[in-house]
């Protein structure tokens, strides 16, 4: 029987520069329930995309069920019986279950027959849902529920979750499992994306493993353990040649205390957590993508309210004052946020008027004084190498590394005591990388309290003084990283607490 | 009683020109285009329908040309819009100004062909798009002044908006349609060819609009041509669909009360009561404005809003 | 199956800038107007002769060039009204309301304090148009902050219902008693016109000052960076410790203030009397113009003086030719058509099947 899907050699790059897939392969049975497994930014989502149509690969073979073929939209994917379940949900939330599960079929049914066969379709896999209720009424599982329905009713043969497990409580991941391993024994074939170990290794028949926009290999879940799929996700250690200059730091900058963030959900981003930045310290903070890392710095830098717990500076609790309040605390904070264009810098705009962006109040009088942005802008390009026509570009024309200069530069003209950085390297070339690295180590030299957001572990593992590890919003240990394995951070952040991981 | 059956009758008549208007506009936005071009579809459709007439003297060829003008009207915006990515508001403004002009600049011109100076539809279709008279029926009173005494534009309108109505909620074609509208990202990934949507109900909507043109340019001064004729009935139209909540069974109901409010001020006798003519002018307008500003203050009637989670917004699906 | 790629799809480009920017959008300009050409050839009309009667039409006499200033006034003023709101991503659609309500202010110390000083008068005039202007804006911008209230739909329906308040006041309290046949407001005193300067009404002069004001506004103040701030980012303008909800407030007064201000100009140089038509559209054709501006006054300034040429000289291409005056807002369409399209070319460019590249 020939595989249900079988990618050979699929690259995709964006602009020209980025290869989110180099060359990878990835093949998938039916009757067989494949976990797909990498850290943030691997290239799990975007080969997904180019399963269910919404892009285009630049090079490489797609074959279903034997044949090659072009998927050129999501109706061809869907003709193949590929159908996909995104982590984001696409329902339509002024509509009714039903009405989301008929849409773009072909095929004509009478309701009352509708119903029966979404019944009896229910019924196969253990599932209940009422096609009458709307959407906008539904809770997470419910939509994840009739999105699934919407992909089955349509014929799938093939499914594909990205992340379906992420928004859903313990009891709702097993009743989910149970379904999938029905869908299995009926003979679908299914591509399942998480970050939890313990899921892939409860779910799936194989494990297939990207780093880096590649795929490193293909196991036997029976046959893994949990330590061999982390090393596999985070590769073996890379020997960085990333300072760690000793600083004496003693004095406490901001103590964090019994800190409880909710998400615009409702749900706890950041769940009841303590600890204390120091100056002259890097504290890097580990955790998979989204599990509060977003939230912690906003909160930090006074953008998102608290629902609970206290921010001290000097005994003075900061939280929930506006960043211009605190800046007049004679705080200075910097926050280097993940979204660079879409909130730390204009991307319109060049690069003076984003150096002054949180400065231009500085002046008297109603006009903006430009004098001293355009000599910082200079002297950044200057310094930092950063590569572009001239200092009245707009921002959105530079490449990454060079927006993200931009940014940490004007951050760091500030002359914060605080300095948040959120996945600073994110997409960065290495060169790019070290340069910011080397200019955090400065910060932290001139007794600058840093807190770096990471991703790589052996970065973090190289750069900082401390290691914060996050999972779903708690706190599982702060570990300093000359003394445990990456590996032991990698169970962490999947939820295992210090004292285990380190067994 | 007498006065109330001609104010009601008035009332559904000078109503008909929005309804064509308003479904036209429903079925745009519907796929998330606000377009606020609906007074230059009208105009070219009105343009259209009144030459066509006009030369043909033949009502059918009028109607259709008339859907035509406001179809090709309609696929520059569609074109603009959807393949090419434009500002709506800006295009959907422009499209008007053209639109008017261009119907303006053909009456002219046709004006200037003509012997007499004037145009005026020949006999044959004047006969056509005169009030029924329907021996018998449109003799009952009441009921057949109320149902049989109007230009066959209004059944026409009522037929459309029916359908259109079904078309919308009842069919699954119409599903796709309003997915598109909520959420287009949606649409595209169970597999409905978006792009196709959006130019085949644009279009269409614009021929719906065409032919209330017709009406403003064949009815509403007698059959005489004049510039200018829709006279912002397109407008109003645009505000109707908010008053309708996008859903062309409610545009019958809504043109009709627009359609009253703007006769009502002839039938209310300045000796019973006298209010400010401006005043009913107005008041379509600031019913329009408080639906708006009341469903966006109320978060729990907001399901009840049928407006379109995506109006306004383009769709490239690479974004996301 | 094995479907083959679709003949043409679109896809993102590296962005186009400066020159290949500039030569784009002439480019459009030479192609509408190509494509004007042979709309009117097909009309039967010579087309070089029709666009060499719109230049002469506006510039032939010293009346045909004080005319098209005066076309051009309350556009380049209504403009910059909506171009301060746009700059901030906020659709003001709303400029006509704004104009007649500035208009109706003003009107109130024309028709009632026209014994003041001339001077005194003209001033109180001036802010009274800003206030009314502002006030009407500020109602769309108020509920936007709070419900979110969708402002393209709600400023277009305050436009009729500020038309609508004109017309009772044309009606009833204001109406002229001597106005025989339909009802009117009554020509104001001269001494609440607008003096005249070099033969046009000095509503030229006010425009080209607040055109500098508006360009140095929104270039040079804080207050301006904050608007560019907040139109391109809600989230970055967070991050910069800004106040949205006052900057949106502010500037959608400003923005009907200016508005309101074109409506003064109008109703006291221009008609001497208010109508409900001291708008005439000129709100609508702003947005345009702004548009085409990129919202830089004095690009748009350039654009609203080839706008009142347009339609300054086709009125001459009625007379002499019989071609409705109506071309120059046919041609404006065509014009607009064509560059808005072009902008696609800046971002985005097609891909034929087989990966030939359509420029």
């Amino acid at each position: 029987m020939p595989y249900a899907i079988e990618c050979k050699k699929i690259t995709k790059i964006f602009g020209n520069t980025v290869i989110a897939n180099d060359e990878i392969e990835l093949n998938l049975a039916y009757g067989e329930i494949l976990a797909l497994l990498g850290e943030n930014g691997s290239g799990k989502t975007t080969l997904m995309n180019m399963l269910s149509g919404i892009y285009h690969p630049d090079k490489g073979e797609i074959f279903v069920d034997g044949k090659q073929v072009s998927i050129n939209s999501p109706a061809d994917a869907k003709a193949l019986g590929i159908g996909m379940i995104h982590q984001h949900f696409k329902l339509v939330e002024s509509f009714t279950a039903g009405d989301n599960i008929l849409l773009g079929q072909d095929k004509k049914v009478k309701k009352s027959v509708f119903e029966a066969e979404i019944k009896k379709m229910c019924d196969e896999i253990g599932l209940s849902i009422d096609p009458n209720k709307r959407v906008s009424d539904m809770s997470v599982s419910e939509k994840q529920t009739t999105e699934i329905l919407k992909v089955l009713y349509s014929g799938a043969k093939i499914l594909i979750l990205d992340e379906p497990t992420a928004v859903l409580t313990p009891q709702e991941i097993e009743k989910l499992f149970d379904i999938l391993r029905k869908m299995k024994e009926q003979g679908c074939a299914i591509i399942i994306i998480t970050h939890k170990l313990q899921e892939v290794l409860s779910i799936s028949d194989r494990v297939t493993l990207l780093r880096k926009g590649k795929s490193v290999g293909t196991v036997i879940t029976k046959e893994t353990t949990p330590q061999q799929l982390t090393e596999l996700i985070v590769g073996h250690a890379v020997e960085l040649k990333i300072e760690r200059p000793e600083v004496e730091h003693s004095e406490t900058m901001l103590k964090i205390v019994d800190l409880t963030v909710k998400k615009s959900d409702g749900g706890l981003a950041i769940n009841d957590i303590s600890f204390e930045l120091n100056r002259g310290e890097i504290l890097g903070v580990a955790g998979i993508a989204g599990s509060g890392q977003k939230e912690l710095c906003e909160c930090i830098a006074g953008l998102l309210p608290a629902s609970h717990g206290a921010i001290l500076y000097k005994k003075e609790n900061i939280l929930g004052k506006e960043p211009l309040e605190i800046t007049q605390r004679g705080i200075s904070m910097s926050f280097v946020p993940e979204d660079r264009l879409g909130m730390g810098l204009v991307p319109s705009m060049d690069l003076v008027d984003n150096v002054m962006l949180k400065s231009y109040r500085n002046s008297d009088g109603i006009f903006v004084d430009k004098k001293p942005s355009t000599e910082l802008a200079e002297k950044m390009v200057e310094e930092l190498s950063i590569v572009t026509p001239n200092i009245s570009t707009p921002v959105r024309r530079l490449s990454g590394g060079n927006v993200q200069k931009v940014l940490l530069g004007r951050e760091i003209a500030s002359e914060p005591n605080v300095l948040i950085t959120a996945y600073p390297v994110r997409g960065l070339d290495i060169n790019s990388s070290y340069m910011i690295y080397s200019l955090l180590n400065e910060q932290k030299k001139k007794g600058v309290a840093v807190m770096f957001i990471g991703e790589d572990l052996d970065v973090l593992c190289a750069l900082c003084d401390r290691v914060m590890v996050l999972c779903h919003g708690e706190i599982t240990g702060i570990v300093d990283p000359r003394q445990v394995k990456k590996e032991q951070i990698g169970l962490m952040m999947t939820g295992m607490k210090y004292e285990e991981a380190v067994k | 009683m007498d006065m109330i059956i001609k104010f009601l009758c008035a009332a559904i008549s000078s109503g008909t020109p929005l309804l064509f208007g308003t479904v036209g506009e429903i079925l745009n936005e519907k796929v998330g285009h606000l377009n606020l071009g609906v007074e230059g579809m009208m105009s070219v459709g009105a343009c259209a329908g009144f030459m066509a007439g006009y030369y043909t003297d033949n009502f059918l060829i009028a109607i259709l040309a008339a859907a035509v003008g406001g179809m090709l009207t309609a696929f520059i915006y569609a074109l603009l819009t959807v393949t090419f990515m434009t500002n709506q508001n800006v295009t959907g403004l422009t499209l008007t100004i053209f639109g008017v002009g261009l119907a303006n600049l053909i009456g002219v011109f046709a004006l200037a062909q003509s012997p007499n100076g004037t145009l005026k539809l020949p006999e044959t279709i004047t006969a056509t798009i005169a009030n029924l008279n329907i021996p018998g029926l449109s003799d009952i009173p009441v009921i057949g002044t109320l149902l049989f005494s109007y230009n066959p534009f209004v059944y026409i309108g009522i037929a459309i908006a029916i359908l259109l109505q079904f078309y919308l909620y009842k069919t699954k074609k119409g599903l796709a349609v309003r997915s598109i509208g909520e959420n287009p990202a949606t649409a595209d990934a169970v597999g409905i060819n978006v792009n196709l949507q959006k130019y085949l109900n644009i279009m269409l909507g614009g021929a719906v609009c065409g032919i209330g043109g017709a009406y403003c340019s064949m009815i509403i001064n007698g059959g005489v041509w004049i510039n200018d004729n829709v006279g912002g009935l397109g407008w109003i139209a645009a505000a109707l669909v908010i008053f309708a909540n996008w859903k062309p069974g409610m545009a019958i109901f809504g043109s009709f009360v627009f359609g009253a409010l703007r006769v009502l001020k002839f039938y209310i006798p300045k000796s019973v009561i006298e209010i400010p003519n401006a005043f009913f002018d107005m008041l379509p307008f600031l019913m329009t404005a408080l639906v708006l500003v009341v469903s966006s203050a109320r978060k729990s009637s907001q399901r009840k809003s049928q407006m379109p989670s995506y109006l306004g917004v383009n769709y490239f699906r690479e974004d996301r | 199956m094995n479907k083959r790629e679709p003949l043409i799809r679109v896809v993102g480009r590296a962005e186009r800038v400066g020159k290949q920017r500039v030569l784009l959008t002439v480019g459009a300009i030479v192609l509408a107007l190509a494509f004007g050409a042979v709309f009117l050839l097909i009309m039967g009309y010579n087309p070089l002769q029709v666009y060499a009667t719109i230049l002469s039409g506006a510039f032939r006499s010293k009346l045909a060039r004080e005319g098209t200033v005066k076309v051009m006034i309350p556009l380049v003023i209504s403009t910059l009204g909506v171009t301060l709101a746009f700059k901030m991503r906020f659709w003001n659609i709303g400029a006509e309301g704004q104009i007649i309500m500035g208009a109706a202010f003003a009107s109130y110390f024309a028709l009632y304090c026209a014994h003041w000083n001339h001077w005194v008068l003209i001033l109180v005039m001036f802010l009274a148009g800003a206030i009314g202007g502002g006030l009407w804006g500020l109602i769309a911008a108020a509920f936007k902050i709070r419900w979110g209230t969708n402002e393209t739909l709600l400023t277009l329906m305050m436009n009729y219902i500020a038309q609508h308040i004109v017309s009772y006041l044309r009606d009833g309290p204001w109406k002229d008693p001597e106005a025989a046949g339909f009802s009117k407001i009554a020509r104001f005193d001269s001494n609440a016109a607008l003096d005249k300067v070099l033969g046009v009404h000095f509503g030229w002069i006010i425009a080209i000052v607040l055109a500098v004001i508006v360009f140095v506004y929104l270039k040079y103040t804080k207050q301006g960076y904050e608007i560019a701030v907040v139109g391109e980012s809600h989230e970055t303008a967070r991050y910069a410790g800004m106040n949205i909800k006052k900057i949106t407030l502010r500037t959608m007064f400003l923005s009907g203030a200016v508005c309101g201000i074109c409506g003064m100009v109008q109703a006291t140089g221009a008609d001497v009397t208010l109508t409900t038509n001291v708008a005439g559209g000129v709100g609508f054709t702003a947005i345009i113009i702004a548009w085409l501006g990129n919202l830089n006054p004095f690009i748009s300034m350039g654009i609203a003086g080839a706008f009142s040429i347009l339609e300054k000289g086709s009125t001459v291409v009625q007379s002499s030719y019989g071609l409705s005056a109506d071309c120059a807002d046919v041609l404006q369409g065509i014009v607009l058509f064509f560059v808005v399209a072009s902008e696609f070319f800046v971002r985005y460019r097609f891909v034929l099947r087989n990966h030939k590249e359509a420029k």
